[in-house]
């Protein structure tokens, strides 16, 4: 809970020297890429028991395992958000909204990355009632009942913020709506992969968010063209 | 003499235009709850006396007495608040808060203040709403439409119950609303502090008031901070007005609703399917 308040203060901060940094224009072909990886040992992460909802638990073959750490081979770690968090022009907000879905009582995905004011569609694919909880701090905290078959709750934030999203009918269900005010992001895969791509040449701050293992930045000069390497190692620990 | 009143009146004139600014925190804070004038000033010494011990002096439900409590006192500088006449997310009208200040919380340790006047409890409004700059600027909020309720119906009972069913409520208030569904032992706050679902057959009260209207604006505000969610977007006004009508019928009181279903269940019981999973 703490923490998540510091990094919505980190991100107001960086938002303002964003405003104030210089742009990456049109036809900017720089590209950021790297890997994030980790030492140490990572929680291991338990089979969910859904027997209390049999409509989800029939649609895993196999039993889902939580998502508060996701690794990949050679330390890879996944649903880690890589954004500029400065150096980059003031974006434009994007009118074609994010879609976020609640799947056999699971959130796909599990970090939905939006940008300030961007809607943000809410999809209920279950045959089960969800209350979608998004436990804003910075943000109105908001939370609605979605039934089965509803049409989508349409959602935006105002201000950048990592959000922790909940619904208290399946206390498993965690993830994250990651609001943030650059265009520049990506969320890596279980194998810690990550582009930016289409940046102007110039100094940015690169900065890379895990739920579990916080935030880490890293100042990178992107030339006129090619791409500039930037890796993130978290270190983890069990508990 | 004339010169100088003229002077005078223009420096009070000045100062108020100081004070009415709105654009001032002080200002924002100002309450308005029927025809009384609330102040921030005022309602300090009042909240240092009688709040602060739960609540905190910076309102932020860190008193000495907090740890002892359950629920949690509020936290006012999240201003997040349960009992609202307005939308999910939003916050809470003056008249909201007077009505929580005066009626208190049943379930919690809060009571309700009916020592204080209505003068100190609108000031107590207006120096809540100074711990969070989410009121500073902020647009009046606007209550929902609780339309005229609809006459009172067996039908309407029935349908309420099939509601009940649908929305999945039971899920957490349990299958005959005493707040022990499958999902009730997990329940969390938005703190992460273990809250119960409401218990129908614990009393005539619920948490924000004792009106069908006030029952119909909890389900369809939501309690935010709290596991209960807004079903406003689900239920259609005559949809909720049955759902207000059936849950009447989970009291332990001898209201018109649980008179004509209980004569009915008397009779036709063997009819109903169980609410609960794979109920009708």
């Amino acid at each position: 809970m703490h923490t998540r308040h510091l990094w919505s203060l980190a991100l107001a901060a960086v938002a303002a020297a964003a405003a104030r940094a210089p742009s990456s224009g049109a036809g900017a072909a720089g590209t950021i890429t790297g890997k994030v990886t980790f030492t140490g040992t990572p929680p291991r992460m338990r089979p969910i028991d859904m027997a209390k909802e049999p409509s989800c638990a029939t649609q895993h073959q196999t039993p889902v395992m939580t998502e508060t750490v996701v690794t990949g081979p050679e330390n890879a770690v996944g649903n880690v958000v890589v954004y500029i968090s400065a150096g980059d022009a003031a974006a434009g907000t994007p009118t074609e909204p994010a879609r976020y879905d609640q799947k056999g009582c699971q959130y796909i995905p599990h970090v939905a990355v939006i940008q300030v004011s961007q809607p943000l569609d809410i999809y209920n694919d279950d045959q089960t009632s969800h209350n979608i909880h998004p436990l804003a701090l910075v943000n109105p905290e908001w939370n609605k009942s979605q039934p089965p078959g509803a049409p989508p709750i349409h959602a935006s934030y105002a201000k950048p913020e990592f959000i922790a999203v909940k619904c208290n009918v399946h206390p498993w269900m965690h993830g994250y709506f990651a609001v943030l005010t650059t265009s520049h992001h990506a969320v890596t895969g279980s194998d810690g992969g990550f582009t930016l791509p289409g940046l102007a040449p110039g100094k940015y701050t690169v900065t890379a968010w895990h739920e579990k293992f916080g935030t880490q930045s890293q100042e990178v000069t992107v030339a006129a063209t090619g791409a500039v390497t930037a890796n993130f190692v978290f270190k983890a620990q069990p508990y | 003499m004339r010169p100088q009143t003229g002077w005078l009146s223009l420096l009070s004139a000045c100062g108020a235009v100081l004070l009415l600014g709105g654009t001032t925190p002080a200002a924002a804070q100002e309450t308005h709850v029927a025809n009384l004038t609330g102040h921030a000033p005022a309602g300090r010494p009042l909240y240092e006396r009688y709040c602060a011990g739960c609540h905190g002096d910076d309102g932020d439900a860190q008193g000495e007495n907090a740890q002892w409590i359950d629920p949690k006192p509020r936290d006012f500088t999240a201003a997040t608040f349960k009992c609202r006449s307005t939308p999910s997310g939003s916050l809470p009208t003056d008249q909201d808060l007077y009505n929580s200040v005066e009626r208190g919380f049943v379930t919690t340790n809060m009571p309700p203040w009916v020592a204080l006047t209505p003068q100190n409890r609108v000031d107590l409004v207006s120096y809540i709403k100074t711990f969070s700059s989410r009121w500073v600027g902020a647009p009046a909020p606007h209550p929902i439409t609780v339309p005229a309720e609809p006459a009172l119906t067996l039908e309407s009972i029935r349908r309420g119950r099939a509601t009940f069913q649908r929305m999945e409520c039971w899920k957490c208030h349990g299958p005959a609303g005493h707040g022990d569904g499958p999902s009730a032992a997990t329940l969390t706050d938005s703190k992460e502090n273990p809250i119960r679902p409401y218990n129908f057959a614990s009393g005539s009260r619920f948490m924000c008031g004792v009106t069908n209207q006030d029952l119909y604006r909890i389900f369809m505000t939501g309690l935010d901070g709290s596991p209960m969610p807004s079903f406003a977007d689900d239920l259609k006004p005559n949809e909720a007005w049955d759902l207000v009508h059936f849950l009447r019928t989970l009291q332990p009181l001898d209201t018109q609703e649980a008179r004509i279903w209980r004569a009915w269940v008397r009779d036709h019981g063997s009819e109903l399917k169980p609410i609960g999973p794979g109920g009708q």
